[in-house]
């Protein structure tokens, strides 16, 4: 049987015109739900370029002054405590000044006594230029553009702990086992992590987004001074030009946003 | 036919292999999932109404938990305003479960009856069930 080219014009033509007609009835039968709805931001966000802390050292001189801050922050985040140092999750911590700033003591090593002896409160430093941002392979851990924090997408990490590798400072913890039978008391209103994922101090960004100051800060009684660098009337940045500080390994480039404040 | 008496032996072998979990399970009634609703949270409401329209829900709320979860984590946006303007918290542990606080009753329910096993719990802290 043959067919007419006219014919044969004819029968595609039609079919076409009910090709591209179906498909868009297809489209009409897809639910649309949230078509009208949108994200927002909180309006009680803080709202800050780069986040800082300042920690003023003399105000902590006992170990409760430590461990207040310290159980503030673990206590809230569902941080384990496994027990064995091997295999430690840390957000927040001490450590001694050589561990702290191994530089200036390399520098400096006749500095005074009650530095070399004291523990410093040692956290995720919240880089401007983070290595830990630069190496991670999934974007699992970025910097936020619109504040600075280095954030934990705990979703994405796929627990190659290359950022562990890359972090100067030793913030980074990597969980070996299931946390959830070590987490003391678990804090229903923020998740726990799973085993094979990286963590890490996040600044308390859940508080920051409803207009609270990072836990560490408010357990501090005024001995940690949270603010935006960005800002030069914020307080934090009254302290840093008022009061001599440091920061830790400043020579690798990292630019820490965590300050101690050293003199008066 | 070569070798037939082996095809055919070999044939019904496989057809019964493949057919055997149908006439296993034939005749009988697999229990059909029943997500409850009736939590003390969803009583208390006046408009019993999720976030969404029910049937928006049923088949797309996880794609909408995966939307939620790029927003919240990667863009800081914590608020998310609904189809009819109300303003709801993205969070799964503090808004999703608030209401359905029984993830055996509800989750469970549907994930257990298709088989699918979201990673959500491997992390996120599920209400305490009987509470």
């Amino acid at each position: 049987m043959s067919i007419r080219r006219r014919d044969f014009l004819k029968i595609a033509g039609v079919s076409a015109i009910a090709g591209i007609g179906g498909v868009s009835a297809l489209s009409l039968l897809k639910i649309k739900g949230s078509e009208a709805s949108s994200y927002i931001e909180d309006p009680k966000t803080l709202k800050g370029k780069r986040w800082a802390i300042a920690i003023d050292i003399q105000k902590f001189q006992t170990p409760e002054d430590y461990a207040r801050v310290i159980n503030a922050c673990h206590s809230i985040h569902n941080v384990p405590d496994i027990g064995n140092p091997k295999e430690e999750i840390k957000w927040i911590w001490t450590e001694s000044y050589e561990h702290s700033f191994p530089s200036q003591d390399y520098g400096n090593p006749y500095i005074q006594d009650h530095l070399k002896k004291k523990p410093f409160l040692v956290l995720c430093n919240h880089c401007d230029n983070p290595p830990c941002v630069r190496v991670c392979p999934t974007k699992a851990t970025f910097k936020r553009k619109s504040d600075g924090i280095v954030m934990m997408d705990m979703h994405r990490c796929i627990g190659c702990r290359f950022c562990m590798a890359g972090c100067p400072y030793g913030a980074r913890s990597f969980n070996w086992r299931d946390p959830r039978p070590y987490i003391k008391k678990i804090n229903p209103e923020f998740p726990a992590r799973m085993k094979g994922v990286v963590e890490k101090c996040t600044f308390c960004y859940q508080r920051i987004a409803v207009g609270l100051q990072p836990a560490c800060v408010e357990a501090s009684k005024g001995a940690m001074i949270f603010g935006d660098l960005a800002d030069p009337n914020s307080e934090i940045r009254r302290v840093l030009s008022s009061r001599y500080t440091i920061r830790r390994k400043p020579e690798l480039g990292t630019n820490p946003s965590i300050f101690y404040i050293i003199g008066g | 036919m070569y070798d037939g008496g082996k095809i055919i032996i070999g044939l019904i072998i496989f057809i019964g292999i493949s057919i055997f979990p149908f006439i296993l399970t034939m005749g009988k009634a697999v229990a059909k999932p029943e997500p409850k609703l009736d939590t003390p949270e969803i009583q208390k409401m006046v408009e019993k109404k999720c976030v969404e329209s029910k049937m928006y829900m049923k088949t797309e709320h996880m794609v909408m938990l995966n939307d939620w979860r790029d927003a919240v984590v990667r863009d800081g946006l914590r608020l998310y305003k609904a189809t009819d303007g109300k303003l709801y918290d993205m969070s799964l542990q503090n808004t999703c479960m608030k209401c359905h606080s029984s993830k055996k009753n509800f989750c469970d329910q549907c994930h257990n009856y298709v088989a699918v096993k979201p990673y959500c719990w491997d992390c996120h802290i599920a209400p305490q069930e009987g509470t």
